[in-house]
């Protein structure tokens, strides 16, 4: 089975609109949504939710007034300074490591698992979709983003089908790396901009940490040719195959405001044309 | 007064804001990028850099002659970053969350702490306007700590304008918790607008003030006007698309330099957003 993942590094450079361009070309494919800090690929697809299951992870710290005597040990060995001088945790402050709890001589502080979330299992127009809802200000996104991976994968084997495409998230950090690590290949969507550019950089060099192989593909070409060019240069030079330019084009927007994908919205158009040039690209270079 | 800049969803112009705004409160500003996985303020500010500084995070180092391998540090460890296997006791540094536990609970004080690299703070200055950003070291996972070192930089004699990341977890709540006043910026689109209201969510639980620039005003539909009527959260700002603006922006160019009228409007957000603060 073949899991490619769409990363842009830099946000806004249009990688979920592309992503719902290739769901409506790609075949026998599942979808996941590992951008599940904020996931909008949902929006395009309108999935049926036929599975929902909550995501639990991480614990933290609760404090029991009643049997709290104030000796104040909690608080010098919090290093998140989450416990407040009238002792009560704040729950954003709180990493889960348990520390308090472990040491607090009255045991006086509970130790509850989080719901940070919720994963859904759907159908789409487009074929099984797996999707995530991280809830607001909570951590483990990584880890969630690896459970939509591992559930996206074993609904293909299910159903028969070869090919995986995910939604990244954004950035460098936690929920990117658990989204492509073991991934055939890396697709970046970058625009031609000072930022794009400098995000897009960033991202190649960690798809080369982890050993997977990375595409690029530049969106809003137009805006900049001499940056599309750089880019393009920085990507020859360390081995990522170009897959393609996108002209700026409102149809994104309008797609998007329709619910809809490029493709569907004007299958016809000149832009949706490049996108399906681009796919095909992007199937002929994933191992 | 700490202003935080945000979004929920990446590319809507957070950087755009930011910078243009600290630029145009030139000598009484400062700008603390922490969009540490992809801080992007120094392309278009250019400062010159005073000072760099590797920043690192305390993690166990075990000295094999002391520990007993009674296992009370895997047993404590809640991120699995220190275990005892057969004979030997493991750490994995990049799992570590640096709360120190496993070192306060060894009874043979066989741990002691080292430091692990996060990535860099930078500190700098263009002209009058204090600079500060943290560039996260490719594959690192852990940005709030060097989030938290980027705004121990706030000057507090001056206005500081936190660019923050997109999204909703915990870098973006570092980034924005305890600052006086969140503005978020939005496009008018579907995506922008779900964002948008995570964004609302987490600016809710924190409790902090809020107000509202939409960029690209005029593509996309209306959604986000009702919805920010409907939730109280004022429009401070409207920029309409222009593609001069954007292709400037491409260059890196900052946008009251190409369109310097630009800089009254930036003045006037920031005594909008002053009088909210001061209500």
């Amino acid at each position: 089975m073949k899991e490619l993942i769409v990363i842009s590094g830099k946000g806004g450079t249009g990688k979920t609109s592309l992503m719902a361009a290739f769901a409506s070309l790609a075949e026998n494919k599942v979808l996941c949504d590992a951008d599940v800090d904020a996931a909008d690929l949902h929006l395009i697809t309108s999935p049926d939710v036929r599975e929902q299951h909550d995501f639990q992870s991480g614990r933290s710290a609760v404090i029991h007034r009643d049997k709290c005597t104030e000796c104040g040990l909690c608080r010098d060995l919090c290093r998140f300074e989450a416990i407040s001088e009238t002792y009560e945790v704040d729950p954003v402050a709180c990493e889960g490591c348990g520390v308090c709890v472990y040491f607090c001589p009255e045991k006086a502080i509970d130790f509850p698992i989080n719901t940070c979330g919720q994963w859904f299992k759907s159908e789409t127009r487009f074929g099984p979709m797996v999707h995530a809802r991280l809830g607001i200000a909570e951590e483990n996104s990584g880890k969630l983003v690896s459970l939509v991976r591992k559930e996206a994968r074993s609904l293909a084997m299910q159903k028969g089908l070869d090919l995986l495409i995910t939604d990244g998230p954004p950035g460098v950090g936690c929920p990117v790396i658990a989204s492509i690590g073991g991934a055939s290949a890396v697709l970046i969507v970058t625009e031609p901009t000072v930022s794009g550019k400098h995000d897009m950089e960033r991202v190649v060099q960690l798809a080369a940490f982890f050993k997977v192989p990375a595409m690029v593909c530049v969106n809003k070409f137009d805006l900049n040719p001499d940056v599309t060019r750089e880019i393009e240069d920085f990507a020859g030079l360390n081995g990522l195959k170009s897959v393609g330019r996108i002209p700026f084009d409102p149809i994104f927007t309008k797609a998007m405001v329709n619910g809809q994908t490029v493709i569907e919205y004007d299958g016809g158009s000149q832009t949706a044309k490049k996108i399906k040039e681009i796919w095909k690209h992007v199937l002929q270079n994933i191992d | 007064m700490i202003i935080s800049i945000a979004s929920g969803k990446g590319g809507t112009g957070k950087t755009t804001i930011a910078t243009n705004l600290a630029v145009s409160l030139e000598s009484k500003a400062q700008i603390l990028d922490c969009d540490v996985e992809e801080p992007n303020a120094h392309l278009f500010l250019n400062p010159l850099m005073d000072k760099a500084e590797a920043i690192t995070t305390p993690v166990p180092e075990v000295d094999k002659d002391k520990c007993n391998l009674c296992g009370k540090c895997a047993e404590i460890c809640q991120f699995k970053a220190i275990v005892v296997i057969a004979k030997t006791v493991l750490t994995f540094h990049e799992l570590c969350h640096s709360c120190g536990g496993c070192m306060e609970v060894c009874p043979e004080d066989a741990i002691t702490e080292v430091g692990r690299e996060l990535g860099v703070l930078q500190i700098g200055h263009r002209d009058n306007l204090k600079f500060a950003d943290g560039k996260l070291r490719v594959g690192e996972a852990m940005a709030p700590p060097l989030i938290k070192k980027v705004r121990s930089c706030t000057d507090p004699d001056r206005i500081t304008i936190i660019d923050a990341p997109p999204g909703t977890s915990c870098p973006v709540i570092t980034a924005m918790a305890d600052t006086d006043f969140v503005l978020l910026v939005t496009e008018p689109t579907p995506f922008g607008l779900h964002d948008l209201k995570l964004a609302v969510g987490a600016v809710k639980i924190l409790g902090i003030p809020a107000g509202l620039v939409i960029n690209r005003s005029d593509m996309g539909d209306d959604k986000v006007y009702e919805y920010a009527k409907s939730v109280a959260l004022p429009i401070l700002m409207e920029i309409p698309f222009d593609r001069k603006i954007a292709e400037a922006y491409s260059r890196g160019e900052l946008l009251v330099d190409v369109m310097p009228e630009f800089k009254e409007n930036f003045i006037q957000l920031y005594k909008r957003i002053a009088q909210i603060v001061n209500a």
